[in-house]
């Protein structure tokens, strides 16, 4: 057998193994020099310790497949394919600034072109993805349904009976969000500050707005506390983050321009977001539409104005937080941290919180094993990742562990609670609301 | 002259994945379990490379890779390769710049990747005892609460294991003050080409008779599989400070760099970085490297806080002295990581720059320094063919980078020829081949324009000692057909050249 180098390979170029619709970039995959260096800091490859889940392993299967010497129906690059967790932490290290996060969506939109998936993850996806997360009142009835499932005693009935199991659906019962608050819809509330400097609007999310209402109402107090006029325009929907992760662009290109039209009313307020994915999402919607000669350049404005949480209320800084007396940690969502590269701002306020006794865990940038959908398609993988995290946590002795990602706190919160553990899993938005109604006069602590 | 009876020896041929007969797999199966066996074509794909540079290193797949978990299934894995007659090539994080870790013949690549535990750790005899799959930070990492690090600090420290650490010797920044890995290995658990296992160094600081552990620290693999490595542990020190100085002009660091050694200061590291490199490195990294300096140097100096002090005014003074025209100090970690974080992407980030780029890995007496890089210079103009210089200024050890793009043709022949050039003006003033990334199959055939024939007969007369049939890590370090009945041609040339005589 011979085999093909590097020399013999340079003629073939193109895409060969894919089509030519939203293919990986051959020239975004050359930026790989396959120096290794993205290593140690992917989730799936410091569990397995294998080459082929690892970023450059799956860059230089996704070479292969453009170069044809490799099959795109293969088994082996459909499972790598989906076994990576789009975390992007390679991307944050790599030092020739490889763009992996578009170039396996891409992969996997080719993927998604010609395969069937089998019938039961099929349906889960199609539920969880094309109804639930595309129309937002559906979204709320599923937030209400397991609301009530979770305060009735149905969910003991339904554990027990192990009905859940059989349907292959016991960790995705188990992930469904512990609710916090009345859901938020927007365009009903609104914040005022007390001296306005300037007016902000708030991306609401799917789960965020539903599932977790308080969080955000959280986040635009904070909001208002520093200076802004806060309110949550009307029209918009799910950012469609897991249906561009998983590389559904058709329905994602829908609801992003849907999320442009609702935003374009007042086109000089930030958009400040509460959840990591999200805003990873929204802040690469010129990416996604970079083909689209009528949104091209409104998505390309629209991402400009997108802010985290964390990130606008670091840099507006004109309130000072109360105390807290407790010991917490902080844990680095994956599209916070590589994707949006924000590990500073979130580390200041918390800083900011006088008395706050705060203390770094081991690997806090390492995935959780949440990513999206992830640990609902992927349970072992999730699991293994997420104890790793939970032992890291509980490792650090604190009371409380802070994150900035409704899907990382599920995953966290699930996973210490089986470890028999009762440290609290609270969004940075609560917590600074907290903190800063510390600081309240007559605030008595 | 018994002893170089290599007649014996056999020529390896190629091994590919449709000559390993399923019972191998099998039998490979039962020695590690079939989760820990990849012999399917398109598994065996992301094997066929390692770190080094496309136009430098041909890719090669393996017929087959292991991952062994323990000690005792690396002994087994080695068994049933020499039963079968196969190559075995160890492997780590596959960073490599040398294709030490590409099987060239084929083979079984045993990936040491799950044999990944820090075993035990001896603050107060400063050891640990790690597995080869551990990284190089995390061990770092891991001794950190207790005030310790692991001083061998190559730039992919945050990938690389220290078994592949062991096999290339290699070093780092701060191996200037803290010398390479050999001076941090005290001893090593081995399986030899026989499938035995052997220790070899221990826990005393001297030992009697051969220094083994030298011998295997910096073999490339080609001695046996480093199963397990006792470390030292270095203390941490009171007080780091970083320094970067900008200068208008290579010769005035370089300039610089004479003259802090020459003062008698040993700095923990000396690094320099010229424009190129700092418009790749900066943009990206945003570090505060002046955009337009012709040179950037970074010093660490560490100890006792006064010490460091009294340190770092003199080489800020000798900095301006030489012509510098900022020298900013980091004290504080944040400072200090952001500083060193430039450094340390600089290589992977000529991907910025170009296409490709090539690296070499010379030393030349310090020094020498300043012409040789003139001369780089010179070659640069020349070919026609940009290069950057990015290194460890304090010891000599150059890092030319050359930057081309591999689709094209006649770049590719700039780059061999100015790479030829290059070495040869290195070897001409005394340097050497490599400072810390090993030959592998790049360099290999270079090894005759530094080693005469007698040399490198010494060399293969301990490859012969460890592995007579030459099965671990075959096409490697020697020159090409070196290992086959030439050797013996070789050393009776060397010896005829010496004492005319042929000894028979
Ligand atoms: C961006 C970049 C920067 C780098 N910077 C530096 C630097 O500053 N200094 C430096 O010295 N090097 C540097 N390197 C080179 C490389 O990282 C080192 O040589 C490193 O030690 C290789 O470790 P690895 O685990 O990746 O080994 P691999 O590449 O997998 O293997 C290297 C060699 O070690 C052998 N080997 C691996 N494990 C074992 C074992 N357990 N037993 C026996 N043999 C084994 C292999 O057979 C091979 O010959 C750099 C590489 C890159 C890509």
């Amino acid at each position: 057998m011979s085999v093909p180098t590097s020399a013999d390979l340079k003629d073939v170029g193109g895409i060969v193994g894919f089509t030519d619709i939203d293919a990986p970039e051959p020239e975004l995959l050359k930026a790989c020099v396959h120096c290794g260096m993205c290593l140690s800091s992917c989730p799936t490859y410091r569990i397995t310790g294998q080459e082929m889940s690892s970023p450059r392993g799956r860059l230089w299967l996704m070479s292969a497949v453009s170069q044809g010497r490799l099959s795109i129906d293969d088994p082996l690059f459909q499972e790598q394919m989906y076994q990576c967790l789009n975390c992007r932490a390679c991307e944050a290290v790599c030092p020739s600034g490889v763009q992996y996060g578009p170039l396996v969506e891409a992969a996997r939109y080719q993927i998604e072109q010609r395969l069937d998936r089998p019938a039961k993850q099929r349906i889960a996806r199609k539920v969880m993805l094309d109804w639930t997360f595309s129309d937002m009142r559906k979204m709320g009835a599923v937030a209400k349904m397991t609301s009530l499932y979770q305060t009735t005693g149905l969910q003991k009935v339904a554990r027990k009976s192990g009905v859940l199991k059989l349907l292959g659906l016991s960790d995705m019962e188990k992930m469904a969000p512990a609710t916090r608050g009345k859901s938020l819809k927007p365009g009903t509330e609104a914040w005022t500050a007390a001296e306005p400097v300037r007016a902000a609007s708030l991306f609401n999310g799917c789960i965020m707005g539903t599932a977790f209402g308080d969080t955000n109402r959280a986040a635009c107090r904070v909001m208002a506390r520093n200076g802004a006029n806060v309110d949550i325009p009307e029209c918009q929907g799910c950012c469609g983050a897991l249906q561009v992760h998983s590389g559904m662009f058709d329905t994602a290109r829908d609801m992003a321009r849907a999320n442009i039209d609702a935003f374009e009313a007042e086109p000089d307020r930030p958009i400040v977001v509460t959840a990591a994915g999200c805003g990873s999402t929204l802040k690469e919607y010129g990416h996604l539409l970079k083909d689209d000669p009528d949104y091209a350049d409104r998505a390309h404005d629209f991402a400009g104005r997108v802010k985290d949480f964390s990130e606008y209320v670091a840099a507006e800084n004109r309130s000072t937080p109360g105390p807290v007396r407790r010991k917490i940690t902080y844990q680095d969502a994956c599209h916070l941290a590589h994707a949006q590269r924000i590990t500073a701002q979130p580390r200041t306020l918390l800083k900011s919180i006088p008395d706050l006794e705060f203390v770094e865990m081991r690997e806090s940038s390492l995935c959780c094993g949440s990513a999206g959908i992830y640990n609902i398609l992927r349970p072992e993988m999730a699991r293994k990742l997420g104890e790793r995290k939970v032992n890291h946590i509980i490792e650090t002795g604190a009371t409380e562990v802070i994150t900035a990602n409704p899907g990382c706190a599920i995953q966290i919160a699930t996973l210490l609670r089986e470890a028999g553990s009762d440290i609290k899993v609270t969004h940075i938005a609560d917590f600074m609301d907290e903190a800063y109604a510390n600081g309240e006069p007559g605030a008595g602590i | 002259m018994a002893q170089y009876a290599y007649e014996r020896s056999r020529t390896i041929h190629r091994f590919d994945s449709d000559m390993i007969s399923s019972p191998l797999i099998s039998s490979l199966e039962r020695a590690v379990g079939a989760a820990n066996v990849f012999g399917d074509s398109s598994d065996l794909l992301v094997y066929e490379y390692d770190g080094s540079v496309d136009a430098a290193v041909e890719t090669s797949k393996p017929a087959a890779v292991v991952l062994p978990q323990t000690v005792e299934q690396v002994a087994e894995v080695v068994r049933i390769a020499r039963t079968n007659n196969l190559p075995i090539v160890p492997r780590g994080a596959g960073t490599g710049l040398s294709g030490g870790s590409v099987a060239q013949s084929g083979g079984i690549v045993v990936a040491l990747t799950r044999m990944a535990q820090i075993l035990d750790v001896d603050y107060d005899n400063r050891i640990a005892l790690v597995e080869p799959g551990v990284i190089n930070l995390e061990l770092s990492d891991w001794v950190k609460p207790g005030g310790y690090f692991f001083a061998p600090d190559p730039s992919s420290q945050r990938a690389c294991t220290i078994g592949g650490n062991v096999a290339e010797n290699s070093g780092g920044p701060h191996c200037l003050k803290y010398g390479v890995t050999t001076n941090h290995i005290l001893g090593l658990e081995v399986v030899d080409p026989d499938g035995k296992v052997r220790w070899i160094g221990g826990k005393g600081e001297e030992q009697a008779g051969y220094d083994l552990t030298g011998v295997f620290v910096g073999s490339e693999g080609m001695l046996g599989i480093v199963t397990k490595a006792l470390v030292r542990l270095t203390p941490k020190p009171e007080t780091i400070s970083v320094q970067l100085a900008a200068f208008p002009t290579v010769e005035g660091a370089s300039l610089a760099v004479s003259r802090v050694i020459g003062a008698g200061i040993l700095p923990a590291a000396l690094e320099m970085m010229d424009n190129l490199t700092i418009q790749a490195v900066e943009p990206a990294f945003h570090a505060g490297y002046p955009m337009d300096a012709g040179a950037v140097l970074l010093v660490e100096t560490d100890g006792v806080t006064e010490d460091v002090e009294d340190t770092a005014r003199e080489i800020e003074r000798i900095c301006f002295e030489t012509g510098a025209t900022l020298v900013r100090q980091a004290i504080t970690e944040a400072e200090r990581d952001l500083l060193w974080k430039g450094r340390k992407m600089a290589i992977a980030a000529m991907g910025r720059l170009a296409p490709s780029y090539y690296l070499h890995d010379t030393v030349v007496p310090r020094t020498k320094l300043p012409q040789t890089l003139s001369q780089v210079d010179e070659i640069s103009k020349d070919f026609d063919l940009p290069i950057a210089n990015v290194f460890h200024a304090g010891d000599g050890n150059l890092h030319p980078l050359m930057l081309f793009d591999r689709m094209n043709k006649t770049d590719i022949e700039k780059v061999v020829g100015a790479s030829k050039e290059l070495i040869e003006y290195c070897v001409s003033i005394g340097g050497a081949l490599s400072g810390e990334h090993g030959i592998g199959t790049e360099k290999r055939d270079y090894m005759t324009l530094v080693y005469t024939g007698e040399d490198l007969a010494a060399m293969a007369g301990i490859k012969q000692a460890f592995d007579p049939n030459g099965v671990m890590n075959p096409e490697k370090l020697f020159p090409k057909g070196y290992m086959c009945g030439e050797v013996r041609a070789h050393y009776n040339a060397a010896l005829a050249q010496k004492y005319g005589i042929y000894p028979l």
